[in-house]
């Protein structure tokens, strides 16, 4: 059974109706998306700003209610965005770690929330678990009767990983959990967090822009452009052998030491515009094989080679 | 822009209707009848009946409510009974003698306010910073009322350089430098407090903007310091420094009420008092709803000037 | 209790309290004082002046005692004043939270209703519902109440809108919490002392209002009388016995002067950005404060940053940001300073040109040589001259650093008449030429551009075609596009080569990325802890890197090609530059440290242009 499987999961935000004239058609954060996530497995989701992947994580945890789609995780239909229904099957993991964490709280508050409320447990049963958890993320257990201003980057995003794993998901959602940390720490948080997801048997769903991290983290990746997936394949395979044209574009745009510096080839047009969205491909403007085809049809997502798909007529 | 415009008159009409409803509304929770506080000792129930039938006072809450909206639509604000005039005539002469007055105190505070807070700012800690402190500190904790009547103490009764109150000299006046001779002191005294709290802001969106990395980036370019301060930094700040303008002419406007009372001016302020204390119910309403009125108007012209300052406002 | 240190730092704050303390004490032992009865009338003296028998503040146009007058009413005020601000609070603090906290149609509908409260000037709000319903004490009270409550509602709500879009809002959310618990549990300790800050910043105004009512006569009704009714009946003897005025109206004033003073200090003391002390003005230069000789000029470079130190003086605390560092650019070079947050590359760059905000900021010690000239000796307006004209800067975020308020194209006019005398129009066909040189599609259209019309790439071209504006010889770019996507960070970058190479620019390229330095930096400089522990030619360092931090730093950057894997990492934090260990600061992280690594002063060692700050280096060099 997949841990997580959604279907033409979408969302729109409203736009407000102007004075005169008809009520504009909203922003298309996330377009109608389908895809199926395997116990255990780390899907990648990679993306540059505005591709809608913090939006598609939001609506995963339901922090945000879909336009249109079903959730459904570990087999069970999850409709209605209500948190604490969401809470003790899927957990997120904010890109800010400080900010996550309430400046007025103790880190034992902050931990004992998910324990009681979704819980329901007992004091002893509670400060146990709490101190299993500590354990296994490397934080003393004297950081407890601390506030979060005492801590660094780092190890207020293990609490905040700790929080997430007090409630006992099954799934984490990682929604850019290294990208605040400085390069020394964030591979302290990266193995951190293969360890725990063995220890604990969790799926994750690791959102990043960094590829390089995708990649070295991640089963499979999907690459988002314009809020659609363009391009799906296994980790190892992806940026080595991309079909989209996007996702080389990205790989050959990573900084890589030994690698001469060259502008990709592209041309130097703007991004595409969210209030109004171009026809067919949305990356036809920047891409050097569009062709008439590609600015007048929505490309499809289609299986390419072994394992792999991507939205393109013009594949690589 | 004059889409901008149209956009704010047009969205000001729910709030000008709101403020009729409010008025209404709470007059309409005086315990007792107007009609008894106007017949006084000649009010038997006979009289009272008629007046009220009169006044439409038996009619439904809701209906004697658009009978008055209408009216005021029409320009008829009703008679005060107290006065023996039409409401608006009365609230026309008073309110002029008021923009007068609160007009002047709130340019006063506007220009010496922002100065104030904008030397303050370049020199904090200096030795202008600590005086423009602590003169804001008394200014906001004088009342304005204990502080007009010192002045009169001070510079008409004892240096009598200026006429102790009114608008106009009794005999020999009405020109401009006799008003502008009456108007010195109570505009100063209105402008205290209004100045004091411009000041403080403008010193504080000052320093804000001046930690600002586009003011390191000004400075990185070699601007000159002065521009700096004054340009680059000003103008940022009055983006903050415009809204508190804004909120301070309603303050200006609710001082005037004291200033006008101390110094005898012939404002609006005055007349709401002696309304209220004599229960002239209909100047009171009037009143209270067309100053608010024109308050509301001033408001959409600080908006107005606020987008032309900012183009981060849609417009 | 911290609360209180902090507001008795404030020296006026402490006056505030004691002179409201005095009042307080004073009036709360009135009845027990031999006072006559307040309202007892003596026709017969009239207007006594102060200081007579048996009245020491005389007595008032009905003969009646200005003393025990002046303390009852002191009492009546002071007790209105914190009622009605209570109330006022109590209400516009709830109505607020909820309207931020739901936000959407209950916001719109509440705040509309708000905004109406507001569009009274407020003394008509309060002279309406006086009139409704009849002077008195407790109306005007009720009145002041009612009209502060759109205040503090309007407040509390910007506050809360901020704190319910904060992510830890979201975490309790996910933690299972409903909405009642979030606000009184997550958002009311947040919100709390920003209410506290708005009682004691509007207590004294409220004051002022009940009694500004009371003098009107619609407040406090004879005989009795509080601080505003005793100056409004003494109004009519202005004249003839100005000690009945003065006498209450120095009262209110002492009063409402000793709560502002006691209200700024509890704003200071609970504001997080203020007690830091953030909200001083930084210099238009760092503070110089040179302890030691001045280095001797060497001829290295068109820039020479010789020993440079520099410092952030914050309360008793010394951050040491930067420490003997030294480097140098020539025509046409680039250098990269590379390091972790904290590490000094950025301050040390900001030093150049003294664009370290100062205070807290001070230079300690070094020299910074353009062209042999000493920068940090020169006046003011020598290192104006030099400061986009010889050195440049490009920043990080391009938004934040851009003048929201200016068009781009007065912005690039502006940089070019700072140092040429050309007209207007000269300036802005030079600014256009800019705009094409960094390759800005529209160029002429994007001059009447404002940033925030613009894309994050956009801008920080226009940010390097600002930083070309007077043809400079250096620029300093600080992690130029860390704010930026990968593919717009690629273009960026080749434009920096491009126009490198095309105009013979020394640059000093600070990042933390290893990727960017070895695409585009000849020379590398490592900084940890504000010291550079390792430099050389790029190549040799990131091939064969000396210094064990250098080493495991690039070990620990995934590389993309390498496939899934375990990375490696580097245990512990970088030491906090106010508590610098002796000996190297890495030592506590390194696993080859030795004891003699924790003692003292480790140099740089090496044949230039490489060398190491180790005593048990990886390679030699």
């Amino acid at each position: 059974m997949p841990a997580l499987k959604f279907t033409n999961l979408s969302k729109t935000f409203p736009r407000a109706k102007p004075l005169f004239g008809k009520a504009r058609a909203g922003v298309r954060a996330v377009r109608p998306m389908s895809l199926t996530v395997e116990t255990g497995e780390t899907l990648g989701i990679v993306g540059e700003s505005g591709c809608g992947k913090s939006t598609l994580a939001r609506m995963l945890v339901g922090l945000l209610e879909p336009s249109s789609g079903q959730i459904e995780i570990a087999g069970k239909a999850l409709d209605t965005a209500d948190p604490a229904a969401f809470g003790r099957l899927i957990q997120y993991v904010f890109q800010d770690p400080i900010s996550s964490l309430n400046p007025r709280k103790t880190i034992r508050q902050i931990m004992e929330t998910p324990l009681k409320q979704l819980h329901g447990m007992d004091r002893a049963e509670r400060s146990a678990r709490i101190g299993k958890i500590f354990a296994s993320v490397n934080l003393r257990k004297e950081f407890l009767d601390r506030y979060p201003h005492e801590f660094s980057g780092g190890q207020a995003q293990r609490i905040g990983i700790a929080r997430a794993l007090a409630a006992h998901p099954k799934i984490m959602v990682l929604d850019e959990p290294v990208s605040a940390l400085d390069v020394s720490i964030q591979a302290q948080v990266l193995n951190l967090l293969a360890d725990l997801k063995s220890k604990f048997d969790l799926t994750y769903l690791f959102i990043s822009h960094d590829l390089a991290v995708v990649e070295a983290v991640s089963n499979r990746v999907i690459v988002l452009y314009f809020g659609a997936v363009v391009e799906i394949g296994k980790a190892e395979d992806i940026f080595n052998s991309p079909k989209h044209p996007y996702t080389q574009l990205l790989a050959d745009s990573a900084p890589v030491v030994g690698r001469p510096l060259k502008a990709p080839e592209q041309k130097d047009s703007e991004l595409p515009d969210p209030l109004n969205p171009p026809k067919g491909c949305a990356f036809a403007g920047r891409c050097i094989y569009a062709s008439d085809l590609c600015r007048s049809t929505e490309p499809e997502l289609r299986v390419m080679g072994e394992n792999q798909l991507a939205a393109c007529h013009h594949p690589i | 822009m004059g889409s901008y415009i149209l956009k704010r008159l047009i969205s000001a009409v729910p709030v000008l209707f709101g403020i009729t409803v409010i008025v209404f509304l709470i007059m309409s929770m005086i315990p007792g009848d107007p009609a008894t506080a106007i017949l006084g000792s000649y009010a038997t129930p006979e009289n009272v009946e008629k007046l009220n039938r009169d006044l439409g006072l038996d009619k439904p809450l809701v209906q004697r409510y658009f009978i008055w909206l209408e009216n005021m639509l029409t320009g008829d604000f009703g008679r005060s009974f107290s006065l023996n005039r039409p409401v608006l005539d009365e609230i026309l002469e008073r309110f002029s003698a008021t923009l007068v007055l609160a007009g002047t105190s709130f340019v006063l505070c506007a220009i010496l306010g922002i100065l104030a807070g904008a030397i303050s700012a370049a020199r904090q800690y200096g030795l202008a910073d600590k005086l423009i402190t602590l003169v804001v500190l008394i200014g906001i904790s004088i009342p304005s009322f204990f502080l007009g009547m010192m002045m009169i103490l001070i510079f008409a009764v004892k240096l009598k350089w200026l006429p102790v109150s009114g608008m106009y000299a009794i005999y020999g006046g009405g020109d401009l430098p006799d008003l502008i001779n009456h108007l010195i002191m109570p505009a100063s005294a209105l402008a205290a407090v209004a100045t004091g709290v411009v000041a403080r802001m403008s010193r504080s969106a000052m320093l804000e903007v001046l930690r600002q990395d586009y003011i390191r980036t000004a400075r990185a370019k070699g601007v000159r310091e002065r521009r700096v301060l004054m340009g680059h930094a000003l103008r940022a700040a009055m983006v903050s420094i415009i809204p508190v303008l804004g909120i301070q002419a309603g303050f200006v406007l609710s001082g005037a009420v004291y200033i006008e009372m101390v110094f005898q001016w012939p404002g609006v302020g005055r007349m709401l008092v002696d309304a209220i204390l004599k229960r002239d119910l209909l100047l009171v309403q009037g009143g209270v709803v067309f100053v608010a009125a024109c308050y509301v108007l001033f408001n959409i012209a600080v908006d107005v000037a606020q987008s032309l300052l900012d183009p981060r406002i849609k417009t | 209790m911290t609360f209180l240190r902090l507001l008795f730092r404030n020296r006026l704050a402490g006056l505030g309290a004691v002179i409201l303390g005095i009042i307080i004490i004073l009036v709360t032992i009135t009845p027990l004082l031999p006072l006559p009865d307040p309202n007892a009338t003596a026709t017969a003296n009239r207007f006594l002046r102060p200081f007579s028998e048996g009245h020491l503040l005389g007595t008032d146009h009905l003969g009646r005692d200005i003393l025990a007058r002046l303390l009852y009413g002191t009492r009546i005020s002071l007790a209105i004043g914190l009622v009605s601000a209570f109330f006022a609070a109590l209400f516009g603090s709830a109505i607020g939270i909820i309207a931020g906290y739901f936000g959407g149609r209950i916001d719109n509908v509440i705040m509309r209703l708000i905004d109406m409260l507001m569009a009274f000037p407020y003394i008509l709000l309060a002279l309406a519902i006086v009139a409704a319903l009849g002077p008195g004490l407790m109306n005007a009270l009720i009145a002041v109440a009612a009209v502060n409550v759109p205040f503090f509602a309007r407040n509390i709500r910007g506050i809360t809108v901020s704190l319910a879009g904060r992510e830890f809002i979201d975490a309790a959310r996910l933690a299972g919490l409903g909405h009642t618990r979030i606000i009184l549990s997550e958002l009311l300790p947040n919100v709390l002392p920003v209410i506290v800050i708005g009682i004691s910043t509007t207590v004294g105004w409220m004051i002022l209002e009940t009694a500004g009512l009371s003098f009107l006569g619609l407040g406090s009704q004879p005989p009795n009388a509080d601080l505003g009714s005793m100056l409004g009946e003494a109004r009519a003897a202005l004249i003839t016995a100005p000690h009945t005025s003065i006498i209450p109206g120095i009262m209110i004033f002492l009063i409402v002067m000793s709560i502002n003073l006691l209200g700024d200090g509890v704003r200071d003391a609970l504001d997080p950005r203020l007690k830091s002390g953030a909200l001083t003005r930084p210099r238009a230069t760092t503070r110089v404060d040179r302890k030691g000789p001045v280095p001797q000029a060497d001829q290295k470079g068109l820039l020479n940053i010789q020993s440079l130190e520099t410092q952030f003086h914050v309360g008793p605390r010394i951050y040491r940001a930067v420490n003997e560092v030294s480097l140098h650019v020539s025509a046409g070079e680039c250098l990269g300073i590379i390091g972790e947050s904290g590490s000094g590359k950025s301050v040390t760059a900001l030093s150049v040109m003294g664009l370290v905000a100062s205070p807290p900021g001070v230079i300690t010690g070094g020299a910074v040589r353009y062209d042999g000239e000493d920068l940090l000796d020169a006046s003011y307006e020598r290192l104006r001259q030099k400061r986009g004209n010889n050195v440049a800067y490009i920043f990080q975020d391009p938004l934040a650093t851009l003048h929201p308020l200016y068009k781009i194209g007065d912005q690039l006019v502006e940089a070019i008449q700072s140092h040429n005398n050309t007209s207007t129009k000269e300036a802005r066909t030079k600014a256009l030429e800019l705009l094409k040189s960094v390759r800005i599609p529209n160029a002429p259209e994007r001059l009447d551009n404002y940033p925030h019309e613009m894309s994050g790439g956009m801008r920080q071209r226009v940010g390097i075609a600002m930083a070309l504006a007077n043809d400079p010889e250096v620029i300093i770019a600080d992690e130029p596009t860390t704010a930026l996507d990968v593919t717009v960070q690629a273009q960026i970058l080749t434009l920096l080569d491009d126009l490198r190479r095309e105009r013979g620019l020394a640059i000093i390229f600070i990042t933390h990325d290893f990727g960017v330095v070895a695409q585009l930096c000849d020379r590398v400089a490592v900084m940890y802890a504000g010291r550079i522990v390792e430099e050389g030619q790029t190549k040799a360092v990131l091939d064969a890197p000396a210094h064990p931090y250098t080493k495991r730093l690039i070990a620990c950057v995934p590389e993309l090609g390498g496939g899934r894997r375990e990375l490696a990492a580097i245990p512990g934090l970088p030491p906090v530059v106010d508590r610098l260990p002796e000996g190297c600061a890495f030592a506590a992280r390194c696993d080859k440290a030795q004891d003699a690594c924790h003692r003292g002063y480790i140099p740089l060692n090496g044949h230039a242009p490489r060398a190491v700050r180790c005593l048990f280096p990886e390679e030699v060099v």
